[in-house]
């Protein structure tokens, strides 16, 4: 059932402050709404609980990408285009240029923002992965003031976040320290262009010495919030790339994930193909050091 | 009725024409286009985003009217397939769609071409595999796509010939 405009309010103040202000005001009331590639998704299909939304799109503020010495600050309603045509992520964060580049057709990458891909929250989101391998961290902004917390600590459950009523994602912060790793992403869906991931795996390494001494992976579509997978970090780490690394790598991975069976794929593909793409990571990374 | 909202006047440019609509201020793009201003270009197909029917270029930028609150138009250029053509003469991208056999149905045309305006106008040489990302948010159901592909090769011919 379509929604009828007349039920809904928009605003747009123009400034970060006077939107702080708005969510001060009436916490939990307004929804942000940035460029509208999730929300106006809901609102078409009748299933949007808000009835007062506030509009972030192109708010100066939210839209800088800025460089200092040792990390990389993204503007929360930074497009997935902004992302792409930047040349730092290009050099540096080659896997958040890639996620940008998987997320819908351009119309969409135009108006998404990575912000909003961060508090509409899907575990199957595309650049979650990518932001856990770099481990990103988050400024969130409210008329309180802001606070910096690390975005492996953001999700905390299907769709839950640690995002309070009032506040909103300001920046996402990457340290600039891994472009000296090897990048590995995949995602897997019905069909390259506009799909949903049924699985996505985002992954950084190092080798020196024939051992890996820097693995950082993240998964996407394996549980009920994007995972870094830890444990299999930790069965990497230190060791020499072998079919028994291998082996030993897909079985931790299948036993730190969760995943269930839904309109997209089953929990046993998911397991499956998440090994699969384990081994192809660690392959490259092996075969990129010979 | 439960109204919480008022309509307002929002004011932007369609066509290099300057218009102003009282509306709701979630009413979406592409019915403000379709119904308010009668340009019929812009399609309905899917309604979420995903089948770029609906796309026009915003402040010279490819988006899903379907998924634009027209209070975030406001100020904004918008250009239509309505604006692409001359008086009397075909957009080269129209005219090569037609010579190409790219518009079938023609349902998806309006919104490829819109597509393909904003690729040639940031690779005016489009390599295949970047016309294919390029129309990657547009679904056609007649052509299998490769027409399509043909007509926007040949349109870069033309559009840097002129």
């Amino acid at each position: 059932m379509r929604s009828n405009p007349a039920e809904y309010e928009c605003v747009a103040p123009g400034t970060l402050s006077s939107v702080l202000s708005l969510l001060t005001q009436e916490p939990g009331v307004w929804l942000p709404i940035a460029g509208g590639t999730d929300v106006m998704v809901q609102y078409a299909a009748g299933k949007l609980p808000a009835r007062k939304l506030v509009s972030i799109w192109n708010l100066p503020e939210l839209r800088r990408i800025e460089g200092s010495d040792d990390e990389l600050r993204i503007g929360a309603a930074c497009s997935y285009t902004d992302l792409r045509e930047n040349a730092i992520v290009e050099r540096e964060f080659s896997l958040l240029a890639t996620a940008a580049a998987w997320t819908g057709g351009i119309a969409n990458q135009n108006r998404g923002t990575l912000g909003g891909n961060i508090v509409n929250a899907s575990p199957a989101a595309d650049s979650p992965p990518a932001l856990l391998v770099y481990e990103a961290e988050l400024i969130l902004i409210s008329s309180r003031g802001e606070r910096r917390v690390r975005y492996s600590d953001f999700h905390t459950g299907y769709k839950q976040t640690v995002l309070a009523p009032d506040e909103l994602v300001e920046t996402i912060c990457l340290p600039r320290r891994f472009s000296g790793h090897a990048a590995y992403s995949r995602k897997v869906g019905a069909r390259n262009a506009q799909a949903i991931a049924k699985v996505s795996v985002a992954a950084l390494g190092h080798v020196s010495n024939g051992a890996v001494d820097g693995v950082r992976i993240a998964a996407g579509s394996v549980a009920p919030v994007p995972l870094r997978l830890r444990g299999t970090e930790a069965v990497i780490r230190g060791k020499t790339i072998d079919s028994r690394l291998l082996r030993s790598a897909r079985a931790a991975a299948i036993s730190e994930i969760r995943p269930i069976s839904d309109i997209r794929s089953t929990a046993t593909y998911r397991a499956a193909v998440l090994g699969n793409l384990i081994v192809e990571f660690l392959q490259k990374l092996a075969g990129a050091n010979q | 009725m439960n109204s919480v909202s008022a309509k307002l006047e929002i004011t932007l440019t369609v066509n290099g024409e300057q218009k102003t609509v009282c509306v709701y201020p979630l009413e979406r793009l592409l019915d403000v286009l379709r119904q308010k201003f009668e340009l019929t270009g812009p399609k309905e197909g899917c309604g979420e985003g995903e089948c770029g029917s609906c796309s026009v270029l915003m402040d010279g930028v490819l988006v899903n009217t379907c998924l634009i609150p027209i209070l975030q138009a406001r100020g904004a250029s918008i250009t239509t397939i309505e604006g692409l053509a001359g008086p009397d003469k075909l957009h080269f991208l129209q005219q090569s769609l037609l010579d190409c056999g790219g518009a079938q149905c023609g349902i998806c045309t309006p919104g490829i071409i819109m597509a393909a305006t904003q690729l040639l106008h940031k690779k005016p040489r489009p390599t295949l595999e970047e016309i294919k990302e390029g129309l990657s948010g547009n679904l056609c159901r007649c052509t299998g796509y490769t027409q399509i592909c043909e007509a926007v090769v040949e349109a870069a011919k033309r559009g840097n010939a002129e």
